[in-house]
């Protein structure tokens, strides 16, 4: 994408149909650190990649707790980001006190999108230059959006933004298929191999990275470093494949199968040795 | 009853004259350009009582509208569906009544135009009742009414009230108004978690009973309305059998001469 005439403000359309503001705030999140999501029927898992600027900072919070059955992972610019949690929050907080009862995910996700929308149409406005994946409990499971500045969104199975987020979507595209039946363990432990790949070849452990849980029983809540080395730990030592899950393993879909040596792993089981 | 309102509004128009007399100028008590706040009810319904039972949740309301002591409307329906899933059963104002309902109405519109497979539950129903009660209580504009909210979701019952200044609480048997004093007392006693449809409505017919012998403003027409996880039905109206034949009435002067 290159300067153009019709990239000025956010209300002037491109010949070609295009708003040229509008793809520049989805480049913006394609330049911050990555963020992956997924989730199974019962459970949603969110990371992100956290680089600090230098030893002496601190690292950007990417991870959101709006409420007990909602959180999100932002990519891009994280002050919008932070703002727009804010807005979350309070949205959530607003419908708790009314109907004592959660927000349901989807319907905060539209207001999310709408909110964005608007910024696309108004001339004293620039839209959002975040991009926000939303993991939620409601009555019927576990869900992951992903809400764009342009105001779209949309719901997935598993996802991820940010930069070098296409290997992290490579590995995801292999092994969805297996995720709705996923135990809690192995979506975070998928959610961590995600991430591995977006570092490509940095090593991962959990001072870079950030893993948070919603689940049936479980409210949303971010992991702390310790569990999570741990559970880098526990991978990385007994090989550098990812877990088979017992879906897959009956299913002998795919790639995955090949991985792990035709292996009929269950999820109880530690993975294989090669 | 009427002569606690005029009590109530005496006093409210001695200690508020002050505000009450500069009309022009907007005071605490009334908001911009509202010139009337419901300051006692005209027409009322009397006692609601809800019981959970084994499948759901049973109602009964008489059908009258009194106005002050004359019972003057009977053929008030004062049992109404709330979307899918709720009950909800009014006593006091009427008119404040059918205002509530239009609230409902549209709540329930615009939840049902979200297309999203949700919808809202009778505890969520219940909670959105209670804030517009005490939010109205708060401006010194209050719908006048006691309201009991009942339904099923999910297999779950559930069963509460809240009355006009917004006081509100769930439970397995509710009354409002003289239901309290007079339906409750029997519940205590005779309702169990496990009630049959058949043994449910005997006891709200009892109940029911007992008020109409007691409470003067109610009329011997009723409804019974059942909510269960398939839906709801709200009975055509009918009569209870009632007993007068009482020693004591048929000679009533007997123990003092001259009396009526």
């Amino acid at each position: 994408m290159f300067r153009n005439q019709y990239d000025t403000d956010v209300t002037t359309w491109s010949p070609a149909g295009r708003l040229f503001q509008v793809e520049y705030a989805m480049e913006a999140v394609k330049q911050g650190s990555a963020a992956i999501g997924l989730r199974s029927k019962t459970h949603a898992v969110l990371a992100c990649v956290n680089k600090a600027n230098s030893e002496l900072s601190s690292h950007q919070r990417k991870i959101f707790k709006v409420d007990d059955h909602i959180g999100v992972a932002i990519a891009g610019l994280t002050a919008d980001g932070r703002v727009l949690s804010r807005y979350m929050r309070s949205e959530c907080i607003n419908y708790g006190y009314t109907y004592e009862a959660p927000l349901p995910v989807g319907r905060l996700v539209v207001q999310l999108a709408d909110k964005a929308q608007v910024c696309t149409q108004r001339s004293w406005k620039r839209p959002y230059g975040v991009g926000l994946l939303v993991a939620g409990l409601d009555e019927s499971g576990a869900h992951l959006y992903y809400n764009c500045p342009s105001g779209n969104y949309f719901e997935y199975q598993a996802f991820a933004i940010g930069s070098r987020s296409q290997a992290a979507k490579t590995y995801l595209e292999r092994k969805f298929e297996s995720f709705p039946g996923s135990s809690r363990d192995d979506l975070i432990k998928d959610a961590l191999f995600a991430i591995r790949e977006t570092l490509q070849g940095e090593k991962l452990t959990s001072s870079v990275c950030t893993v948070a849980v919603v689940g049936v029983g479980e409210a949303f809540n971010i992991l702390d470093q310790a569990t999570v080395q741990a559970l880098i730990n526990e991978f990385e030592i007994s090989g550098e494949e990812a877990p088979a899950t017992a879906s897959v393993a009956e299913e002998g879909a795919g790639d995955a199968a090949a991985d792990q040596g035709g292996a009929a792993a269950e999820e109880e089981v530690a993975p294989m040795d090669i | 009853m009427p002569s606690e309102q005029k009590l109530g509004s005496a006093i409210v128009d001695t200690v508020f004259a002050n505000m009450v007399s500069s009309q022009n100028e907007s005071s605490l008590l009334s908001s911009e350009g509202d010139s009337q706040r419901t300051q006692y009810p005209y027409v009322t319904g009397t006692s609601v009582i809800g019981i959970k039972y084994k499948d759901g949740i049973l109602m009964a309301a008489d059908m009258g509208g009194s106005y002050g002591s004359t019972i003057r409307y009977k053929s008030v329906e004062r049992l109404k569906q709330v979307g899918k899933h709720s009950l909800i059963g009014a006593s006091g104002e009427i008119s404040d009544f059918q205002e509530i309902l239009r609230y409902l109405d549209e709540l329930i519109l615009h939840d049902s135009m979200w297309d999203d497979g949700n919808s809202l539950g009778p505890k969520e129903v219940h909670n959105y009742l209670t804030r517009v009660l005490y939010n109205r209580r708060n401006k010194f504009d209050p719908l006048w009414n006691s309201l009991v909210l009942g339904g099923v979701k999910n297999g779950q019952k559930y069963l509460g009230s809240v009355s006009m200044i917004g006081v509100h609480f769930e439970d397995d048997h509710v009354a409002t108004g003289f239901g309290n004093h007079l339906a409750r007392p029997i519940l205590r006693e005779e309702w169990r978690e496990d009630l049959t449809f058949e043994e449910g409505v005997k006891l709200l017919e009892k109940c029911m009973r007992n008020l109409l012998y007691r409470d003067r403003s109610a009329v011997n027409k009723l409804q019974i309305a059942k909510i269960t996880e398939e839906g709801l039905t709200i009975s055509q109206p009918y009569s209870l059998k009632t007993f007068w034949n009482f020693a004591a009435f048929k000679n009533p002067t007997v123990g003092a001469e001259g009396s009526w």
